[in-house]
């Protein structure tokens, strides 16, 4: 056998080897948001914010679309948690773990898994063209839903799952019944898991791009109906960063995306948490 | 039928069509795809590499090789950097270090694909242009930012199948006299093992399906890269450059082109499921 080093060595290099790579990971990610905030918020003001693009997005702020952004995410969002949030309790109250819960919740991981691009095609042939519905907020809300609705019911139903039993069977001994243990009971319980869901439903629309761009299209103008099409803030940086429209407005729009996206799924986060703790 | 039957059967229905939105996503793409791999056959689609839709010319080989390389690269950046970071926070570091930076490095999976694509043009391809050569937009620059952007899946998912391994086993291995370091290695790593590659597997299903960040960085050529300092074009970037103004077979390329990411990601997904079923 050829020589050895001794385990403490190597273990000393080993820890050595981990922890530059932690820092590294650490670095990059830090690098990321930091240069975004310090190049990008220096460009936002109330103008910014409160006026339209002109110019192609040259010039002006970006108010249509954050007024698009909220359009969509706000149709996604209440398409897809009663149907989310109604298919957790399914899974979590009504049905023993067999063959019917797991190709649910099979199918609910695929479906996280499908890549954004294939979604965008869906959404397109389906509500853009089949439906003809046109690039429209529409189009976009209903496609941004299907998007989110695995991590409605994902979340939901660990929510669910974190309230004791002993909630139930004090209950259903009061002579309450199952509709009403859940309706009164379970979900006001869960409801910060609930919340957590749909936040980070919120952060997922914020900075969806490829869905988007063939579903709801990239007109700037302020969308009026659910039918207009609707350029998101998402889609106006990655224009503006493509086509090298203006790079100040383009650092301007990721700060804002980035750290209100930050935001959104830090509270979610920290929801979750509170939730979690309460129960253990 | 009574009011909690009733009850029962709604959200059954609800459940029933949340998954259904998966079919239905299935047939659309494979109703607009297929007809265009019969038509073209599925060895020419796949194996030609001859792209030229105007002229009725429908071979993704080069895609399909670009989207597999670009992945590998991201795999080789992400999975070592991630594994570290896991390792580092599960095994070496304090419990108050690890309740800071999990979530901290969870947060950072919410950051938008398109800033991701975003820097890498500003920062990364002028750096592989200066330094290495080429046009920047590249290969490379597409496999870094993917393994960048992989990191807070691998990360999370590997501490979590970390710290799901009992202190028994590492109080175990430490009482016959190994290492901490011995004892991540034989004990811990191999206990964590399906979890680990779990994450992985999620990781390369993340890099595959990506579009916006890669459409920025890799340059979008469309042939086989002989370097990886070449621009290269994925399955994704084809989709996505294309479809705003396809039409005809052309358009049917396109789906036909979702059609094969989709079976890879589908094959990815089973996999995950057979591995944390088999434990």
């Amino acid at each position: 056998m050829a020589w050895r080093l001794h385990p403490r060595i190597t273990q000393a290099l080993a820890k050595t080897v981990l922890w530059a790579f932690t820092g590294l990971t650490l670095l990059i990610l830090i690098f990321i948001i930091v240069n975004i905030s310090v190049k990008g918020l220096p460009q936002v003001t109330w103008s910014f914010l409160s006026q339209d693009p002109t110019d192609m997005g040259r010039h002006g702020g970006i108010f249509s679309t954050i007024v698009a952004t909220v359009y969509i995410t706000l149709l996604a969002i209440i398409l897809a948690s009663p149907l989310g949030v109604g298919t957790a309790i399914y899974l979590t109250e009504y049905t023993r773990e067999g063959w019917a819960t797991r190709i649910i919740r099979f199918g609910a991981e695929c479906l996280a898994g499908v890549p954004s691009i294939i979604l965008g095609l869906f959404g397109f042939v389906l509500f853009v063209m089949k439906l003809g519905f046109g690039w429209s907020i529409i189009s976009g809300g209903l496609t941004l839903a299907v998007m989110v609705l695995p991590i409605i019911i994902r979340t939901a139903e660990e929510a669910i799952k974190a309230v004791p039993r002993d909630y139930r069977q004090v209950c259903y001994s009061l002579g309450l019944s199952q509709w009403q243990t859940i309706t009164r009971i379970v979900l006001p319980s869960a409801l910060p898991g609930i919340t957590t869901g749909i936040m980070l439903s919120v952060g997922r629309s914020l900075g969806e791009t490829a869905v988007l761009l063939f579903t709801a299209g990239a007109a700037l103008r302020t969308p009026t109906s659910l039918f207009d099409s609707g350029r998101t803030m998402a889609v106006h940086f990655y224009i503006l960063a493509r086509e090298g429209i203006s790079m100040p407005n383009a650092y301007g729009t990721a700060a804002i995306l980035m750290i209100s996206i930050l935001l959104i799924n830090l509270i979610a986060y920290s929801l979750m948490q509170r939730l979690m703790r309460r129960f253990s | 039928m009574n009011k909690s039957k009733f009850i029962e059967r709604v959200l059954f229905l609800l459940a029933l069509s949340s998954i259904s939105s998966l079919v239905i996503i299935t047939i659309f793409i494979f109703e607009e795809g297929l007809p265009l791999i019969l038509h073209t056959g599925l060895k020419d689609f796949i194996f030609s590499t001859h792209w030229a839709p105007t002229k009725g010319f429908f071979g993704i080989g080069a895609m399909i090789v670009s989207s597999l390389l670009v992945t590998l690269g991201a795999m080789i950046l992400g999975v070592p950097l991630g594994l570290a970071c896991a390792i580092v926070l599960a095994e070496f570091s304090s419990l108050r270090l690890r309740r800071l930076l999990k979530p901290t490095l969870e947060l950072l999976a919410g950051i938008p694909s398109v800033v991701y694509g975003f820097l890498g043009v500003v920062w990364l391809v002028p750096l592989i242009r200066d330094h290495l050569g080429g046009p920047g937009l590249s290969l490379l620059a597409a496999a870094v930012i993917l393994g960048i952007m992989i990191l807070p899946t691998v990360i999370s998912i590997s501490i979590d199948a970390l710290t799901a391994v009992p202190d028994v086993y590492r109080d175990g291995s430490i009482a016959l006299g190994a290492t901490e370091w011995q004892t991540v290695r034989r004990v811990v790593l191999p206990a964590a093992s399906s979890g680990i590659i779990t994450a992985v597997i999620l990781g390369m299903g993340r890099a595959v399906g990506e579009t916006m960040a890669v459409i920025m960085v890799a340059g979008n050529a469309i042939k086989l890269p002989t370097s990886i300092l070449e621009p290269v074009r994925t399955l994704t970037s084809n989709i996505a450059l294309e479809l705003g103004y396809a039409a005809g077979r052309h358009r049917e390329a396109l789906f036909a082109t979702g059609i094969v990411l989709f079976i890879i990601i589908m094959i990815l997904n089973f996999s995950t499921t057979l591995i944390t079923r088999r434990r």
